[in-house]
């Protein structure tokens, strides 16, 4: 393992603090005039992400995992500086970017931080050349001098595994798994160093998807990339990750080093979906599937917000919001009851 | 309509050398190019491949449901020993809903929007039964309680965008259900769920299908999920079946370099920090495919050989590889040197 010890000690790339996104739904007018009039209508508001703190090191690979609903790719938009955080400050190797008064980044900071969406179909542009797609942001941000610039971006695509020679085609010329890498050679093109990867390979085939993540390890190793990692595929998370965190309804619920997380999990939340991760190992299983579904953002429950699906839950989950503990292994959770097996000397 | 001097449990479907094939203006794609396979009552049936291997294609084949430029040109399929391939539409109409039922991947298209669950529910079972309105409701209900929906009578009474997707995938396995099918086709229904859906749909699934004697043909490209669920496997490549036999068999003797590929491709914990054994390429285009074996071009063994068609062998009941080249007793890719 990549040792996070050493890396913990120097000062975090990228360091979310309190980090919360509200998205609220306004009032038709047929609402709004129902409300002067005394009825009682409020306006729904969905804490897509709420209270994230996370920090994120040179070099290192965090995955973000949660089912469809739970904040994820919220937090990672926010992040990226796509949507503003409606509080909270993100700091970028030591300088605070955004915070709640303002999310105007500088443009270098901005440029150092780049994302890769889930849908290379969409990601890009159909009417460009491959070459026009990489070369747009280091043409327009003058990264490199205009005569170097048609060598640069056929360096970055051979780093991307992609062959220069193709630079004048279109992206529906290309599969599924390549229009990904021409995804990566954008965000490289540009020298970014912290790349969030949405979902980056949920749509690609399963030969193809190892390919990219292939692909991902040796940028790792080559630029000493770092990545926040999104993805609702746990097999791949525990692939590519140094560290893991869980969201459940918009909260961190737990945060670990890799190993640590998927051997000793603490939340009830992470063991069932751990237990529910389809494997080769796993002959001719009986499911025993979590209860229930996730409950609607717009009415999250009180308390524990996990506590309805929970099978150890109390009284206590049903009102007071566990705060996160830290373990000293660096082990994170927010849980009243935990399940797994903690250090004699908590 | 079965003839009753069969030694052994019939199969409940039997399909023979399909070829689906689909006639587009710039040449002829070979969707499904001679496949066979057999499932017996009860049994799960997991077909595997990437996208544009014909696996789904194979499934609406089995279901009449081929259209236009495409065809079954060649090929038998028997269900029930009756002949079904290029039966009437008459027919199809008949054995569809009824006797062998699909559920689909995407819930949200399969369900018709316009209409309340039990209005679809109802004319289903009374497309193919004939019982009263309130008998159908009653099924209906049942139903829905079975596949896990809390409170199914007042859930009826939704319309499909009322329910997560989750729940809509449950209500289309429901629907699928309905009338005791022989057969259902499921062509990865639970590949847009969330982990803890999937085991809760898979879980009923496994469940029904024991329960009854059902016979299911689960279509879907994640290896690990039909690991947990089948009971056989086919590996499909390119409109072909490459390697087949039971879950056990294909997961840990896997003898095709395809199968092989595609198993080191699946990250695990096993896997962290280290490189994936990726298969080099892509899945090959299916217009105008050449002769000879349609993964010589990723594969490391490939030789002159593999220009020819490669005729399936046969290692015992059920267990069958289309290759010139099988590894055999486990040998891997590091012997290839491929392990980069």
């Amino acid at each position: 393992m990549r040792s996070p010890e050493t890396a913990l000690a120097a000062h975090p790339l990228v360091r979310l603090k309190n980090v919360s996104k509200k998205f609220t739904r306004e009032l038709d007018l047929a609402a709004r005039l129902a409300q002067k009039l005394g009825v009682d209508i409020n306006e729904e508001t969905v804490h897509a992400v709420n209270g994230i703190n996370l920090d994120i090191h040179k070099g290192e690979v965090v995955g973000l995992v949660g089912e469809s609903g739970c904040g994820k790719s919220t937090l990672g938009r926010v992040v990226s500086g796509l949507l503003p955080a409606s509080t909270g400050e993100i700091e970028f190797d030591g300088e605070t970017i955004d915070s709640a008064a303002s999310c105007k980044r500088p443009k270098d900071l901005a440029l150092r931080i780049q994302m890769i969406f889930q849908d290379p179909y969409a990601s890009l542009n159909p009417r460009m050349r491959v070459g026009e797609i990489i070369s747009e942001a280091p043409r327009v941000h003058r990264i490199v001098p205009p005569k170097e610039l048609s060598a640069y971006v056929d360096r970055v695509m051979e780093q991307c595994g992609l062959d220069p020679a193709y630079k004048s085609r279109y992206p529906h010329q290309f599969s599924g798994g390549q229009r990904q890498r021409i995804a990566i050679a954008r965000t490289l093109a540009v020298k970014a160093d912290f790349i969030v990867c949405d979902e980056i390979v949920s749509a690609l085939d399963v030969s193809i998807q190892a390919q990219i993540l292939n692909l991902l390890l040796d940028l790792k190793q080559e630029l000493d990339l770092t990545t926040l990692f999104i993805s609702h595929d746990l097999g791949v998370v525990e692939h590519v990750s140094d560290r893991v965190a869980i969201m459940y309804l918009g909260r961190m619920v737990e945060f670990a080093p890799t190993e640590m997380l998927f051997s000793n999990p603490q939340h009830p939340y992470t063991r069932s979906l751990l237990e529910e991760v389809p494997s080769l190992d796993k002959r001719n299983m009986s499911y025993s599937a979590i209860e229930g579904e996730i409950p609607s953002p717009f009415d999250p429950p009180p308390g524990c917000q996990f506590h309805p699906r929970c099978p150890f839950a109390t009284a206590e989950c049903r009102t007071v919001a566990p705060e996160l503990q830290v373990l000293e292994s660096g082990h994170t959770f927010a849980c009243h009851h935990p399940q797994g097996e903690i250090a004699e000397s908590q | 309509m079965t003839p009753a001097s069969q030694k052994a449990v019939e199969p409940t479907i039997e399909i023979e050398n399909l070829k689906t094939y689909f006639f587009t203006r710039s040449g002829v794609v070979k969707s499904v190019d001679g496949v066979s396979y057999s499932v017996a009552p009860g049994e799960i049936l997991g077909i595997v491949g990437e996208s544009g291997s014909g696996k789904t294609v194979t499934g609406m084949s089995i279901m009449g449901l081929v259209e236009k430029p495409g065809r079954i040109v060649e090929g038998s399929i028997r269900f029930k020993g009756e002949e079904i391939a290029n039966a009437s539409e008459r027919r199809l109409r008949q054995l569809r809903g009824g006797a062998i039922s699909m559920v689909f991947q995407d819930a949200t298209t399969a369900l018709n929007p316009v209409l309340r669950v039990d209005t679809q529910m109802v004319e289903t079972l009374r497309a193919h039964k004939k019982i009263s309105r309130r008998e159908a409701l009653k099924t209906a209900e049942e139903m829905l309680a079975r596949v896990g929906i809390p409170t199914p009578e007042k859930r009826l009474k939704s319309y499909p965008h009322e329910f997560s997707g989750g729940m809509r995938q449950r209500v289309s396995i429901a629907m699928a259900l309905l009338n005791d099918p022989d057969l259902i086709i499921a062509d990865e229904p639970t590949t847009a769920l969330d982990v803890t859906v999937q085991a809760q749909v898979l879980l009923e699934t496994q469940k029904l299908c024991r329960e009854k004697g059902t016979s299911l043909i689960w279509v879907t490209h994640d290896l690990t999920v039909v690991a947990g669920l089948a009971d056989k496997v086919c590996v499909m490549y390119a409109g072909r079946i490459v390697e087949s036999g039971s879950v056990d068999d294909i997961l840990d003797n896997p003898q095709h370099p395809y199968t092989i590929g595609l198993i080191g491709s699946i990250p695990s914990s096993n896997t962290r920090g280290r490189k994936l054994q990726q298969i080099e390429g892509t899945t090959p285009s299916l217009l105008n495919i050449k002769p000879g074996c349609a993964f010589r071009e990723r594969c490391w063994r490939a030789t002159s050989a593999c220009q020819e068609e490669p005729p399936e062998s046969s290692f015992g009941p059920g267990r069958t590889v289309r290759c010139f080249h099988p590894c055999l007793d486990g040998e891997q890719y590091e012997s290839a040197g491929l392990n980069a």
